[in-house]
């Protein structure tokens, strides 16, 4: 279990998150959206503890210092928004980093890190690329290479941030479904900050709206994604459908909506200056 | 690609999520998994290497003596072998006063030069980065300098101020690099690090420029410095070293998988459970002392931080696990090979050494760079 209580992160001088509670329960998804700048990917920067926070942290109620980062490890990974990835380095060497916190700090990877990371590999379907250098990999693949780093990792609490940005539509679903998944087999805790408002509604059991850094609306998708509210906080005309597992989201053409003769400038205010907030 | 519906919907079983002891359910036996690890073949190459350019040190001189019988000389301090040497007392000497405190600095300051530049490489995550990038070069060609003008002052006492001066220098360099890196904004990034050291080597280089302007008779023997060499190589400089190349050694080679982790940047090596500033000092730290006190003895060395770490990297591929511990030997035969050639071209006159590393390191590694990518 998860729980995020009263969390605010100051960078350089400037609030970016700001008293954000929330608790996701064992093999829950907790999706968070909101607009450019509005502080989900540091609310999932302070869940793993990459940046200094005020309020608490607690993963199966236990809080992490910043600095016990071995520890914090084995309990939180992450599915970084853009991961680094070492063009010569093979997939099963850039897998088995995932499970440097589980042995000793300078030693090798023993013989159960090594399954365990082969049981992934499998698991996702990655079994045949092994040997292969990372920058071999299509994108899909690459995303599913980061998805196996993370679940070695063999931590109850998986955070992703924007895991399906540089991904086409049957890539993003894929990774998606293979964490769904997983979160419902294995238990997980999931926080994922998304930005396509359908799928975050497809696979968040909760969504949480993040709006200049407070927490402005939560609930199921199908309560916080209402048209009002998708005005409200992106500044977009949508209509939302209601759809098998959950609404869909479906943005309308609004040219002939805005007034003659003024051009439109989205929802200015809000997102210029959370931009800033973000610096 | 079939994704079959999970049944069962989380139970809390948290520890141990791919537990594979029987339980995750998975559809065949798994995969061999092969990380990458130090092969044998490489490590056997490298002994062997280090072995050739060894046994080609002691032999070659301008003193000649005869093969068979400077073996039997190094047989016979061997305690097993119990074999009597048929060497002169003279040739003795020449063995062990000096090619042989000659060839165990040269592999020490080799070692010392390619495990250090593989590091910088890999911390900086900058292929250019060599064992100098921090000042190390001018702080001690500083040093050197001011020991060697200043030799009459100093001719009183007991030990050689030369590499003193030069490792004070290099430390007192680097010191100033990491004072001025830090305070450039509230973020210390490897980058500032390095402008940091550019500036410092600037200011050091125009003192030192400015010295031997004020001193050209010394110019000769500070140029001679400058461009490197072990002609003066003693067991007393081999002493001073190797505390420091030592310790610094055995440091980088026990950080090899770190470097590995860093590969993937500060944050997500951070989310792996690393605090990625720390070892990343501690990486910087090492190297340089190491480097400083072997550019006390040996002067500047130039291109074997480069080339060495680049041609294990293209042979044996990127992971530092390989690079780091095959530096360590491929660095130590190639400068004892290069100094045999420093000292036998042009017999009995001497090349500086650093020439000879940039001779011949460059275009041998231009070979190894086209070979690599017809292959790849």
């Amino acid at each position: 279990m998860l729980e995020i209580e009263r969390v605010t992160v100051m960078l350089r001088g400037v609030t970016v998150v700001s008293g954000v509670t929330a608790r996701v329960e064992s093999g829950g998804w907790l999706g968070v959206i909101g607009p450019n700048g509005a502080g989900k990917s540091t609310l999932a920067r302070a869940v793993l503890g990459l940046v200094a926070y005020r309020g608490h942290v607690r993963i199966a109620g236990r809080e992490y210092a910043l600095a016990d980062r071995r520890a914090r490890a084995r309990a939180v990974a992450y599915v970084p928004q853009r991961p680094v990835l070492p063009r010569s380095m093979s997939v099963t060497d850039y897998v088995l980093l995932g499970r440097w916190a589980h042995h000793s700090y300078l030693g090798a990877e023993t013989a159960r890190d090594r399954r365990v990371a082969a049981a992934v590999l499998e698991r996702l379907q990655l079994g045949q690329f092994g040997g292969r250098p990372l920058g071999e990999l299509s994108g899909g693949e690459a995303q599913r290479a980061v998805l196996a780093r993370a679940l070695v990792q063999e931590a109850p609490v998986l955070v992703m941030d924007e895991p399906t940005t540089s991904l086409d539509l049957g890539h993003s679903q894929l990774v998606l479904e293979l964490a769904d998944e997983l979160r419902r087999e294995k238990g997980l805790c999931v926080l994922c900050a998304i930005h396509d408002l359908t799928l975050a509604a497809q696979y968040s059991e909760r969504l949480l709206v993040l709006s200049q850094g407070e927490a402005a609306e939560t609930g199921s998708p199908a309560d916080v994604l209402t048209e009002a509210n998708v005005r409200r906080f992106f500044g977009a005309e949508v209509h939302v459908l209601p759809g098998l597992s959950g609404p869909v989201v479906s943005p309308v053409r609004r040219r002939g909506t805005l007034p003659m003769g003024r051009t439109y400038h989205g929802p200015a205010p809000v997102a210029v200056e959370s931009e800033v907030r973000a610096q | 690609m079939t994704l079959a519906v999970a049944s069962e919907v989380g139970k809390g079983k948290v520890p141990g999520l791919f537990d594979i002891d029987g339980t995750a359910g998975l559809p065949g036996p798994a995969p061999a998994l092969v990380p990458t690890r130090l092969r044998a073949v490489h490590v056997g190459a490298g002994l062997a290497f280090l072995l050739g350019a060894a046994i080609a040190s002691l032999l070659i001189g301008p003193a000649d003596l005869a093969p068979g019988a400077v073996l039997g000389e190094i047989a016979s301090k061997l305690p097993i072998l119990h074999v009597h040497s048929s060497l002169s007392a003279t040739g003795a000497v020449i063995i062990w006063q000096l090619r042989m405190p000659r060839l165990v600095l040269g592999a020490l300051v080799g070692a010392m030069l390619a495990v250090a530049g593989a590091s910088y490489q890999g911390v900086f995550s900058n292929p250019l980065a060599d064992p100098y990038l921090l000042g190390v070069a001018s702080g001690a060609g500083l040093g050197a300098t001011i020991a060697i003008v200043d030799r009459s002052d100093l001719g009183h006492l007991p030990v050689d101020p030369l590499p003193l001066a030069a490792f004070a220098g290099a430390v007192l360099a680097v010191a100033a690099t990491f004072a001025l890196g830090r305070s450039r904004g509230t973020e210390r990034s490897p980058a500032s690090l390095v402008l940091a050291g550019v500036a410092v080597a600037a200011f050091f280089t125009a003192v030192q420029t400015f010295l031997q302007q004020q001193h050209t008779p010394s110019l000769a023997v500070v140029y001679s410095w400058i461009l490197g060499g072990l002609s003066t190589a003693g067991w007393g400089q081999v002493e001073l070293v190797l505390p420091y190349v030592g310790a610094a050694v055995v440091v980088l080679v026990a950080c090899r998988r770190l470097l590995d982790l860093l590969n993937v940047g500060d944050e997500e090596a951070t989310s792996l459970g690393l605090r990625a500033e720390r070892a990343r000092l501690v990486i910087i730290v090492a190297a340089t002392l190491g480097t400083a006190a072997a550019v006390a003895v040996s002067g500047l060395i130039g291109f074997v931080g480069i080339i060495v770490p680049h041609t294990i990297r293209l042979i044996a591929g990127p992971s530092y696990r390989r690079i780091i511990p095959l530096s360590l030997l491929f660095g130590a035969g190639f400068l004892v090979l290069a100094d045999v050639l420093a000292r036998t071209v042009l017999s009995p006159e001497e090349i500086p050494l650093g020439v000879v590393t940039a001779f011949l390191g460059a275009p041998f590694f231009l070979v190894v760079l086209r070979q690599a990518r017809r292959l790849g």
